[in-house]
């Protein structure tokens, strides 16, 4: 493996050993959604497998964003983030690293929504290759914005709250609860750049009969742009904001 | 000896404070180098500069060859780095801290465990190798940050006020620790503010204020500079103010110092002006409890040449909480 990949994963190893695998936090990362499922079954269980590819985005747009953006502010305040700076680690690997630990999170609590989906929801899975990947690529692209958001504030709950300036108003911009299709159109237009919305698209796609509003594969290449663009974001934000701050 | 770490003409401005203005120095290879100064003088942020943690705003500066700047990732792999902050993970054991920073410095996974027991050994941490970070001593975890910075057997290591905050028996420890560093051919390069703990351990010195360098010499170098200085060490009582004043005029006094309670007088020919001192004294009602007359040791040097009285160098830096920023 590539010396700075294999670095990169050593730095996600860490970050799940040090944080994401520890028992309040995994059924933390679980409770928001079932929370919502029961919600919305109890209110009308037939309409349930609707929002089941809304609350799969959400469970990975909560999961991803959330760790990212707390870990890396943690990490600021005591110290240990200079650890990694002075460690020969470019900062690009420092940014993977740190972003696949939080993605893979993200992507298993999305990925445990999913397996709830034939017995809950009556969902058929009709892409798997699709799904997986939309999986995967959404929860890279919010494991970006929470380090985004890291580069922004200095403390844990500032990232929290920052976060959710971004997340809430995405849960009703990208079709999460009602069909995107059937917002008004400047909403439709505000929803398109934001990647909630390619996320929950590609699940329609894959899990309701292919009944999504975009094409699949212009869902995965908007995923992709996002992931790139964001890249390139936070590793310029990162060296801009470390040069401030050292 | 050949230079293993070179810094030219470092520069790096906070706002409108310089921190750092033109700082050049050698390190050779196997020595300890000292970058002695009071605190706020520049020093962590030429070491930042130097690990490749700061960006300077010009100068140059190489570490084993490697530009800290244009490849500050190949400067990185060749340094320890020792910051002032005992930074290692809280959540991780002693073991896995370590072998966390051999899988980052690239160190080939068969030597993980070896190499990090034989450190935990060295460093008498090894009964606690399975207790984590967070609930070590202050001690242990200088002792364990250290050990962190020699996992891929770095041939220079940087030291940031390493024994700050320690008690006299961590800090002894300490200092046993980086000799034995330098015995097995590790170049050191160690900033601090305390005079003694310089003079101890340190083959050169750099003797930084303001964020310049004033002079760069041995120990025995920096004392020669002032062997021609007589001192005389006075024990007071009472001490006041125009009296002070008094023995500054006073013939033959170049210079005083006052710390706990000593007076220092320095001058090239004091002791022959001893009687006129003495007289001095006693007219204004002064008792003399105790007087000698001293070697110069650096401390006295580092008086001499910096201008700085002592007891500035002797205010600890007060340490960071846990939270404190970076």
């Amino acid at each position: 493996m590539n010396l700075s990949l294999q670095r990169a994963y050593y730095i996600a190893c860490k970050d799940l050993k040090s944080y994401y695998l520890k028992p309040p936090l995994i059924s933390w990362g679980l409770l928001m959604p079932v929370v919502f499922i029961l919600a919305f079954y109890l209110r009308n269980p037939q309409g349930i497998s609707e929002v089941a590819p809304g609350l799969i985005g959400l469970t990975l747009l909560f999961s991803s964003t959330s760790m990212a953006a707390i870990v890396i502010t943690f990490e600021k305040r005591i110290n240990a983030l200079e650890r990694l700076l002075l460690a020969p680690v470019s900062m690009q690997t420092l940014v993977l690293g740190k972003a696949a630990g939080s993605s893979a999170f993200g992507a298993v609590m999305g990925a445990a929504v999913l397996i709830m989906g034939p017995a809950v929801f009556g969902l058929s899975v009709s892409n798997i290759v699709l799904l997986l990947l939309g999986l995967v690529l959404s929860a890279v692209v919010f494991a970006f914005m929470g380090l985004l958001i890291s580069v922004a504030v200095r403390e844990v709950f500032e990232a929290m709250t920052l976060s959710n300036f971004f997340r809430f108003p995405m849960v009703f911009l990208c079709g999460v609860f009602f069909p995107f299709e059937s917002l008004p159109k400047i909403l439709k237009a505000v929803g398109l750049f934001l990647p909630l919305t390619y996320s929950v698209d590609l699940f329609r796609f894959c899990l309701l009969d292919q009944r999504s509003f975009l094409n699949p594969y212009l869902d995965v290449a908007a995923l992709t742009a996002f992931c790139l663009i964001l890249f390139f974001f936070i590793n310029t934000a990162f060296m801009r904001r470390l040069r401030e701050q050292y | 000896m050949t230079a293993i770490v070179e810094a030219r003409h470092l520069q790096k401005t906070y706002g409108k404070i310089r921190a750092v203005d033109d700082v050049s120095f050698e390190i050779k290879a196997g020595e300890i180098f000292g970058l002695l100064g009071p605190n706020g003088a520049g020093k962590t942020t030429t070491i930042r500069m130097l690990s490749g943690l700061t960006e300077p705003d010009s100068g140059e500066a190489c570490v084993d060859g490697c530009d800290v700047v244009k490849d500050s990732v190949g400067a990185k792999q060749r340094l320890g780095v020792v910051p002032e902050s005992s930074n290692l993970y809280g959540e991780l054991t002693a073991l896995e801290n370590l072998i966390y920073m051999a899988q980052l410095y690239g160190v080939p996974k068969s030597q993980w465990i070896n190499r990090a027991e034989e450190l935990l050994k060295q460093f008498g941490l090894y009964e606690r190798k399975d207790g984590r970070f967070q609930g070590f001593s202050r001690g242990m975890k200088r002792r364990l940050t250290i050990a962190a910075a020699l996992m891929h057997r770095p041939r220079i290591v940087f030291l940031d006020e390493p024994t700050t905050g320690l008690d006299i028996m961590s800090a002894r420890g300490l200092r046993r620790t980086i000799r034995e560093l330098q015995q097995s051919g590790v170049s050191v390069l160690l900033t601090t503010h305390l005079i003694q703990e310089a003079e101890d351990l340190c083959s050169r010195i750099a003797v930084i204020v303001k964020g310049k360098i004033l002079l760069v010499d041995t120990v025995e170098g920096m004392k020669q500079r002032v062997k021609e200085t007589e001192i005389l060490e006075l024990e007071l009582e009472p001490l006041n103010e125009p009296l002070l004043d008094a023995l500054k005029a006073a013939e033959g006094v170049e210079h005083i110092t006052l710390s706990n309670s000593r007076l220092k007088l320095y001058g090239k020919t004091i002791m022959r002006k001893l009687p006129g001192v003495i007289r001095l004294i006693e007219s204004r009602q002064v008792d003399i409890v105790n007087i000698r007359s001293v070697t110069p040791s650096l401390e006295d040097a580092f008086v001499k040449l910096t201008g700085l009285e002592a007891d500035i160098m002797r205010i600890d830096k007060p340490l960071k909480p846990p939270g404190g920023d970076a």
